[in-house]
């Protein structure tokens, strides 16, 4: 699904990716480690397509050069991105947000646009399924929302446009045990044999509910160490520091 | 790719000119030419002499200068002030009658005059440059004892009501483009609201701009009497040309004890290229007065063509608890320039104002609020209230605002808030990762700035509006 080989990323003449190399397999999901400043979250930003990168290197979704394709395309393809700092939009009303957001996924891939009604059984099916309290759907994008309120409205976000390849980007930071709970089931009952999952994390916490088919260890924009979930719990006890 | 995409969206879309025959008044301002106004809409003498007597003030009085936008002085001699479709001139009694021309351009800029009879709940008065063409829906309005019709048809049939109000709010002496108008105007709507009735249905004016050279000078009268209440629109458009053309009209509303009048406005006039060629000088005085207590009038604006947009609909707020209301929405791309915003006269006890403005500006575009808040000493327990956003595009563009805030009394209270933002990258790139592309991305975050204003606009003509929001930015990002 994914394939990333000798991936150098810089921001204003910085180097942060320094040649990253990463095969995801559709079904896999996998966890990147790290420190901070290791280049967590610029690979998201890279895999999103934001813009003021400079880019070198292979970077391939599903046989396409990823390089060549605006953000609002590659989400079109498939690729969702959980952001670690949701933005809030004021007066733009959450559920009309995630309606223009799906119709508008759903006409690239040629299917029927869903009208209100559908949107809102779909929305009332999802959101009950994570538990999430649908009143925040009808309050403005993100505005006034807690820490905790904004990472379950990326999630169900996820739900709601069933992507092929999501990317969490510290989704798990500053979240209580309900609500990591709430995000590992979204997870979890989002995977299948098609879609696979890169759920970028600082703690192993998140990782005690979702169970990785690999951990990798990122360290100054390289990736350090490959292994199975094991290796985090290792983590967790020996930190970071270790590794270089 | 998306650059091409961008600037075929772009084009003004109501910017084709309809090929049509009409009467003009020779170019050039005085006396003869407002003589031949008045004897061609066989106006009665008092009009004449009332038009006369604003001309004689305007060769004494100079064009004011305070405004931010400026522009090179306009010829007035230049000008031609009336024009009208020669078919008109037997004024057409029925749509059946109507130059099917003048029918097909409003159908072109989406207002059917005759699907609108049958289909909606709107009634539209169509003034086409200098003459109304058509209203609609009379029949069922007369039935309530409302009166719809063009001012020039009001002055022949109504001139008692006429001679009260007209002028009342807005005198000739008033400022060089209201006495402009005083001496010059052509046609525009008249409304009257008799005692105790609410209107049942939307009353509209569609105003075109048609031919070139052509000053358009409308001037529009609402009465609504006692306990009586309307909910009025007006929309605008003109062709496309080099040249640029004034708009100056006069807009008076007068509610009497506990009536309420809703304006609201969708001012689409050529903005002008994108090189700030061309475009609409729309030079416009709007003012109500709240003469009656517990009377209301509640501007609404949604202001996105013109070169240059200067007008400030205002409320004098004569009546005890009477309440003043003015939300607007002024956007300008490219080399459009707005001041705009309200006067809140406060002159009865515990009046009432609101003030809600968003300006949004992109491009190498300009933006100005400018507002008075004016309590008197015997508007005692008054209250004002006035937020003021401005939203930037880009770096090359410009928003200010210049409160005037007077309280003349200890019991009253103004509050001003404003603030200026830019639109935020990481807002975009957060629509865009849902797929939104970079267009319906802006549309959505400026009708959401928007929101408080749109929402204040009928429920027929509040989609249409968000569309407009988003079309008058497409291009100005990315």
């Amino acid at each position: 699904m994914l394939k990333i080989k000798n991936l150098q990323a810089s921001i204003n003449k910085k180097l942060i990716l320094k040649g990253l190399n990463l095969n995801i397999k559709e079904g896999e999901l996998h966890a990147i480690m790290g420190p901070n400043g290791s280049g967590k979250s610029t690979l998201a930003n890279v895999l999103s397509g934001k813009s003021g990168y400079e880019i070198s290197g292979e970077l391939k979704f599903q046989g396409e050069n990823l390089k060549e394709i605006s953000v609002e395309e590659r989400a079109r393809k498939g690729i969702f991105l959980a952001f670690q700092y949701p933005l809030e939009i004021p007066g733009v009303n959450t559920n009309n947000f995630l309606k223009t957001s799906l119709n508008s996924v759903r006409k690239a891939k040629g299917e029927k646009e869903l009208d209100a009604l559908a949107f809102l059984k779909l929305v009332k099916e999802k959101s009950s399924e994570l538990g999430i309290d649908e009143k925040i759907l009808s309050r403005q994008l993100n505005v006034g929302f807690s820490g905790g309120e904004k990472k379950k409205n990326e999630i169900l976000q996820m739900k709601i446009l069933n992507p092929n390849f999501s990317i969490l980007d510290e989704t798990d930071s500053g979240l209580d045990i309900d609500a990591l709970k709430i995000i590992a089931q979204g997870v979890n009952t989002s995977r299948d044999k098609k879609k696979s999952f890169l759920v970028i994390t600082h703690y192993q916490r998140l990782l005690d509910y979702i169970k990785p088919d690999f951990v990798h260890v990122l360290s100054e924009g390289r990736i350090v160490k490959t292994g199975c979930s094991e290796l985090a719990q290792e983590l967790e006890k020996t930190g970071y520091q270790k590794l270089n | 790719m998306k650059q091409q995409e961008l600037k075929k969206s772009k084009e003004y879309k109501y910017g084709f000119t309809t090929d049509i025959e009409s009467i003009k008044a020779p170019k050039g301002l005085n006396e003869d030419v407002i003589k031949f106004i008045s004897k061609i809409k066989k106006e009665p003498k008092w009009m004449l002499e009332w038009r006369l007597k604003a001309f004689k003030r305007l060769k004494n009085i100079k064009e004011p200068n305070w405004q931010k936008p400026k522009y090179p002085k306009i010829d007035y001699q230049n000008l031609y002030y009336y024009s009208a479709p020669k078919s008109s001139k037997n004024k057409p009694k029925s749509l059946d009658e109507i130059d099917p021309k003048i029918l097909e351009t409003y159908e072109k800029l989406g207002i059917p005059l005759k699907e609108q009879e049958k289909l909606s709940g709107v009634a539209v008065d169509a003034v086409f440059d200098s003459v109304s063409v058509a209203t609609t829906f009379k029949d069922k309005l007369t039935e309530k004892g409302i009166i719809f019709c063009s001012i020039s048809e009001a002055i022949q049939k109504h001139p008692e009501l006429v001679r009260k109000y007209l002028g009342s709010v807005i005198p000739i002496t008033d400022h060089y483009f209201a006495t402009l108008n005083s001496a010059v105007f052509t046609d525009g709507s008249f409304v009257y609201i008799p005692e105790g009735v609410r209107c049942p249905m939307e009353l509209s004016t569609y105003f075109r701009i048609n031919s070139s050279e052509t000053g358009q000078f409308e001037r529009t009268l609402i009465i609504a009497d006692k306990g009586s209440y309307v909910s009025y629109l007006e929309g605008c458009t003109a062709p496309m040309r080099d040249e640029n053309q004034l708009h100056a009209a006069n807009v008076e509303l007068i509610a009497l004890d506990d009536a309420e009048i809703k304006y609201s406005t969708v001012q689409n006039w050529y903005p002008g290229d994108k090189n700030g060629k061309g475009g609409i000088y729309n030079f416009v005085t709007k003012r109500g007065a709240c003469r009656g207590k517990n009377s209301k009038i509640s501007w609404t604006q949604v202001e996105t063509g013109s070169a240059i947009t200067w007008k400030y609909p205002s409320c004098i707020l004569q009546g005890d608890n009477s309440v003043g209301e003015f939300y607007s929405i002024a956007i300008t791309n490219n080399y459009q320039k707005a001041d705009t915003g309200t006067k809140m006269i406060h002159i009865g006890k515990n009046t009432k104002s609101r003030i809600i403005s968003k300006g949004i500006s992109a491009g190498n575009a300009d933006n100005t609020y400018r507002g008075l808040v004016d309590i008197s000493k015997k508007a005692l327990n008054s209250r004002n209230y006035t937020q003021c956003d401005s939203l930037l595009m880009g770096n090359k563009c410009g928003a200010h605002t210049v409160p005037y805030i007077k309280n003349k009394n200890y019991s009253s209270i103004v509050e001003h808030e404003a603030t200026t933002s830019k639109i935020n990258e990481d807002q975009l790139y957060y629509c865009n990762q849902r797929g939104l592309n970079q267009e319906d991305a802006i549309s959505l975050i400026v009708n959401g700035f928007c929101k408080e204003v749109l929402q204040q606009l009928p429920m027929e003509f509040a989609v249409e509006a968000q569309k407009l929001v988003g079309i008058s930015l497409e291009g100005s990002v990315g």
